[in-house]
């Protein structure tokens, strides 16, 4: 019986969060772990630790940029430290510490924080985006317009068309060749540590290069001034470096590298005081030729007010949520091609985010029919499972997609997320649902 | 609970989704997340003006707050900077706060507004913060919903 086909399923296996599906229907599902999005991510970027730390596919020369830091400070705190904390003050190895943990922590930060990458998009979008284009109802498939313009504080701003995530690009983002994805308030792909640097990662990456210029220029500092005292004397300065071989090593590192650390941290900070990216100074997209004005649309026009936003700013989330999961037997439907028409009208579409208002009009539906034949009706919050809301297990509800029941998507909940809570919330009674329901058959 | 449908079913069964509508990004005011308000040509006969754009409007007042640069974001920013933002590992973010209060809200416009009208709001953080997806259900009538059967429930657990 069709009607029926779609509740011989036991809701308590679907109800019951994280528990495993106990109809036969789903008894092929045990054997299969439910995946997280990280695995199935169409960018060229590689993940450790379950999706928690997120790498460009090639980390450059993130090994050299760590080495280099970590065996000069350490040379420095073996060799140099003793003789200047008995000639001088503790404060030196200190201050030296507390600048290394920074370079490091930010380094890393900087390395394994998402950018701010953009998710694909998906084919529904996809579609309407060319249905928008197409304004003159041809039925022939032609590849849209590579721009967009829009206005922006006044300025005409051009938003580009990326082929490969399937979307306009939002202002100030950028595809990056390299890891394959568009990245939000690009500002370039840093092989030095081996990652994209973006919306989310350029205050960590701003942080360590100050940072850096001031450990390379300290330890610059202090190794001279070792050698130095080392050389007073009867001493000569050649037989204070043969005493002190290691200062050697580290003042040819710090000499070569003071030049850009310093290059590049006064570079940034003239980005941060202008609210400008790599990116769009490269390409001179709001140059000070045109007149007093930058026209710069995104600056606040206050080299203090522009610091703040840009570095104290909000922290945006990541939008990739690489430690959410899939349904086992759902496949992330990412854009593969341009071509494909009008997938929601797909028998076989099981968007998660197709199921949820069948899901909200069976309660409805079977609300009103337990209210009124069964007394000890249980709330059809047991069919809910305690996922993303909307997202919830109803293929049942699909005629013709009865014999699957994919586990929920869920959202990483390692933060207790409103994602993970009951989709009917208490207080609101089946009763109640039926009576806000007033969609009529047109 | 085993619940079996009588023959005379409300159409809601077996409703299927019939469309999507996209409400984009206004970037008149910069790259901060904001939403068109105008309703769509093809929600005109589904919902109230009124109420598409209050809701789009309150949507983009609670991310105005989210990404507010204001005395309390400098401050979050600043005791992150010194400790090397190591904070961000353990503490959860105003915005974050903010896209919890965001998904609450657009629960309950679903379950008030939304679906009584065959409607359904996605929210935007599960699609990259670029569009407002608005799905469209259409009610179609079963064809076999004629095979009568009676109306049982018995409690499962």
């Amino acid at each position: 019986m069709k009607n029926c086909e779609y509740q011989q399923i036991d809701p308590l296996a679907l109800g019951t969060p994280a528990s495993t599906p106990t109809s036969t229907q789903c008894a092929k599902n045990k054997s299969h772990r439910p995946r997280r999005k990280w695995e199935v991510f169409p960018g060229r970027n590689r993940f450790y630790c379950d999706g928690r730390i997120i790498v460009a596919r090639q980390c450059g020369v993130l090994p050299l940029t760590l080495g280099l830091i970590v065996v000069t400070s350490v040379l420095f705190f073996i060799f140099d430290c003793p003789f200047l904390v008995t000639h001088l003050t503790i404060c030196i190895p200190v201050v030296a510490g507390v600048l290394f943990l920074f370079v490091v922590i930010t380094l890393l930060q900087t390395s394994f924080t998402d950018p701010g990458i953009l998710p694909r998009a998906l084919p529904e979008e996809v579609t309407n985006t060319e249905r928008q284009i197409d304004n003159s109802g041809s039925v022939t498939y032609r590849p849209p317009p590579r721009t967009k313009e829009i206005i922006i504080n006044g300025e005409v701003v051009k938003l580009k068309y990326c082929f490969t995530c399937k979307m306009f690009r939002p202002p100030r983002t950028s595809h990056c060749s390299l890891c394959d994805n568009c990245v939000e308030r690009f500002d370039h792909h840093c092989p030095w540590v081996g990652n994209c640097v973006g919306k989310r990662n350029y205050r960590f990456f701003y942080t360590f290069i100050v940072s850096l210029s001031f450990l390379t220029s300290f330890i610059l500092g202090c190794v001279i001034t070792h050698l130095t005292l080392r050389s007073q004397g009867d001493k000569g300065f050649l037989q204070a470096l043969q005493e002190s071989p290691a200062s050697v090593v580290e003042l040819v590192v710090c000499f070569f590298s003071i030049w850009s650390t310093l290059g590049l941290s006064g570079f940034h900070t003239y980005l941060v005081a202008s609210n400008l990216t790599t990116n769009e100074d490269i390409k001179g997209s709001w140059s000070t030729k045109r007149g007093e004005e930058s026209g710069n649309p995104y600056s606040y026009n206050g080299i203090f007010r522009n610091c703040c936003a840009v570095l104290c700013g909000p922290m945006p989330p990541s939008l990739i949520d690489r430690r959410g999961f899939l349904p086992p037997d759902v496949i992330p439907r990412t854009v593969a091609s341009g071509s494909e028409l009008h997938p929601f009208m797909a028998k076989n579409d099981t968007n998660m985010c197709t199921q949820a208002p069948k899901k909200l009009l069976e309660t409805v539906a079977h609300s009103s029919l337990v209210h009124s034949t069964c007394t000890s009706a249980t709330p059809k919050t047991a069919l809910v499972t305690q996922e993303f809301p909307f997202n919830s297990v109803s293929s049942m509800l699909s005629p013709s997609n009865t014999t699957q029941v994919p586990l929920p998507a869920a959202r990483d909940n390692r933060r207790s997320t409103p994602w993970t809570r009951p989709a009917v919330r208490e207080g609101i009674t089946q009763k109640g649902m039926l009576d806000a329901y007033k969609y009529q058959v047109s | 609970m085993f619940v079996q449908t009588h023959c005379h079913s409300p159409p809601l069964q077996s409703a299927s989704l019939a469309n999507k509508v996209f409400i984009q990004r206004d970037y008149s005011e910069g790259t901060v997340c904001k939403f068109h308000t105008k309703l769509p040509s093809e929600l005109d006969s589904r919902i109230e003006k009124t109420l598409f754009e209050d809701t789009v409007k309150t949507l983009n007042n609670y991310y105005a707050e989210a990404e507010k640069i204001g005395g309390h974001a400098y401050l979050e920013g600043c005791l992150a900077c010194i400790t090397a933002y190591l904070i961000f590992l353990c503490m959860e973010t105003r915005y974050e706060k903010v896209l919890k209060k965001i998904s609450r809200y657009i629960q309950e416009q679903n379950e008030k507004i939304y679906a009584p009208r065959g409607l359904l709001i996605t929210d935007p953080i599960e699609r990259g913060m670029r569009v407002i997806e608005i799905s469209i259900y259409e009610d179609r009538s079963s064809s076999g919903s004629s095979t009568s059967s009676s109306t049982t429930s018995s409690s499962g657990r």
